[in-house]
């Protein structure tokens, strides 16, 4: 589902990518950790096609970025630091307009659904600038799962977050991976990423360093094998 | 996943969604175009302290004020329309979504447009007051049109470049000033003309030269927007 070929990206002369390869199969829930400025929000913006590649190969379901662009996007969701929503329009208005964006049929009944899952059905005619945090990422997280996307891409999507509105959006986020959608998270919290990942990759010295299945016996010592690869 | 539906539709689905989203939020928060309305009236009372003049002289600069405040008043809203998809990082969402990259740039351009003509709407009875001058002049109109049509097309491309900086307040009237005065020159003589009730056909040369730069800048605008929107 996500094929990447020794990806290089460069911001001018410093090189933050450098001959990345990764590998997502359909309906895997990878979880991709590795310290501030390893390049992980990189990665997952030329994956959104948000950036191009300097170098390599990217493919999402066989359509080729960046030439393939807006097939991509249609078929992607994506999560990031910010919720990607208007302060100044209702939740309902926000995933109407994404809704429109996309060209979606039956956009009310499939807003209904969505207001359901993220539990703010009853906060729908509110602006988003009154919501706290994390109601706020919960419909950033309603936003991205709009179009129904078969690749999800989540940049940090616990971070402000308090315990209890970081276990509300790990429920949302199980059922949405639930349905076989092929999910790439990036963290900085290995227990969390643990907990709801089927496999992590570190990413270190702009590659990916270390990949870990579940089941394996690294897998329940993380943090050390994380601080071990992290420091290289 | 969904099917997509036809091409142009999409598009101009895709236009019409930013520019309801665009007056839609504006509806609620009153920030754009009141700021750009308090800033235009501003301008003209200024304007009126600064210049005391007498019928002739007034017939000559004021097609220079009214198109002064219109650029200031606009530059201001064109600031505070980008600066809204940056906060909250609403730029990424809008360029996620399945659409022609142009469909996001005429739909803030029209969104603009119609915010900036809500403003030459108050502006010229308000100067018609204030300095007494008739600016119900047929032709007047349609020259206000054509040069904020090609105002705000090099406008919300500027002002989409200048997002992305720091600077943005400031970056924005230093790219888009030089860059509009090709607009603005013959915005402001084919104004001029009309208000001395010079014959069209004398200033037919202006309005040509103004529908020329609106469609250079528009359509080049519409080409370079996905590449100006992109790291």
């Amino acid at each position: 589902m996500i094929d990447i070929r020794s990806l290089v990206k460069t911001f001018g002369l410093k090189p933050v990518l450098r001959g990345l390869n990764l590998h997502l199969e359909a309906g895997d829930f990878v979880a991709l950790l590795g310290p501030n400025g390893a390049g992980k929000t990189t990665l997952l913006r030329i994956l959104a096609s948000l950036a191009r590649p300097s170098l390599g190969e990217v493919r999402l379901a066989g359509h080729r970025l960046p030439g393939e662009a807006a097939a991509v996007r249609r078929i992607l969701g994506v999560v990031s630091h910010q919720p990607l929503l208007y302060g100044d329009l209702t939740a309902e208005e926000n995933l109407r307009f994404y809704a429109r964006l996309y060209s979606l049929p039956q956009a009310k009944r499939r807003i209904d659904e969505i207001l359901e899952m993220v539990g703010l059905d009853r906060r729908r005619r509110d602006r988003v600038r009154e919501y706290s945090r994390g109601m706020q990422q919960r419909l950033a997280i309603g936003r991205a799962v709009l179009h129904d996307p078969l690749i999800l891409l989540f940049d940090e999507p616990h971070t402000g977050l308090d315990q209890e509105a970081s276990a509300m959006l790990d429920g949302v986020l199980r059922q949405v991976a639930g349905r076989g959608r092929t999910v790439l998270m990036t963290s900085h919290d290995l227990l969390r990423a643990a907990d709801l990942a089927s496999r992590i990759d570190i990413l270190s010295g702009g590659v990916i360093a270390r990949s870990l299945t579940r089941g394996q016996a690294e897998w329940d010592d993380l943090p050390a094998l994380y601080r071990a690869v992290a420091r290289g | 996943m969904r099917a997509p539906p036809a091409r142009g539709s999409a598009f101009l689905r895709a236009v019409g969604a930013v520019v309801w989203k665009d007056l839609a939020a504006e509806l609620r928060s009153r920030e754009l175009l009141g700021a750009m309305l308090v800033f235009a009236l501003l301008v003209l009372l200024i304007f009126n302290f600064a210049l005391e003049l007498d019928v002739r002289t007034r017939s000559t600069i004021t097609a220079g004020v009214l198109w002064v405040t219109f650029v200031f008043a606009g530059t201001l809203g064109l600031n505070r329309s980008m600066a809204v998809e940056k906060d909250r990082g609403c730029l990424d969402g809008l360029l996620l979504a399945p659409v022609d990259r142009s469909a996001i740039f005429f739909g803030k351009a029209g969104a603009n447009l119609a915010f900036l003509w809500i403003v030459v709407a108050v502006v010229l009875p308000v100067y018609s007051l204030l300095y007494n001058t008739n600016l119900f002049v047929p032709g007047l109109l349609g020259v206000i049109v054509l040069g904020t049509i090609g105002y705000v097309a090099v406008g919300t491309l500027l002002a989409a470049m200048a997002v992305q900086a720091r600077t943005r307040d400031v970056l924005l009237p230093i790219l888009l000033f030089p860059v509009v005065l090709p607009v603005l020159i013959p915005a402001v003589k084919a104004s001029t003309g009309l208000l001395q009730g010079v014959p069209l056909a004398d200033i037919d040369t202006w309005i040509r030269l103004l529908v020329a730069y609106d469609v250079i800048f528009v359509v080049v605008a519409w080409w370079v927007f996905d590449f100006v929107v992109e790291e």
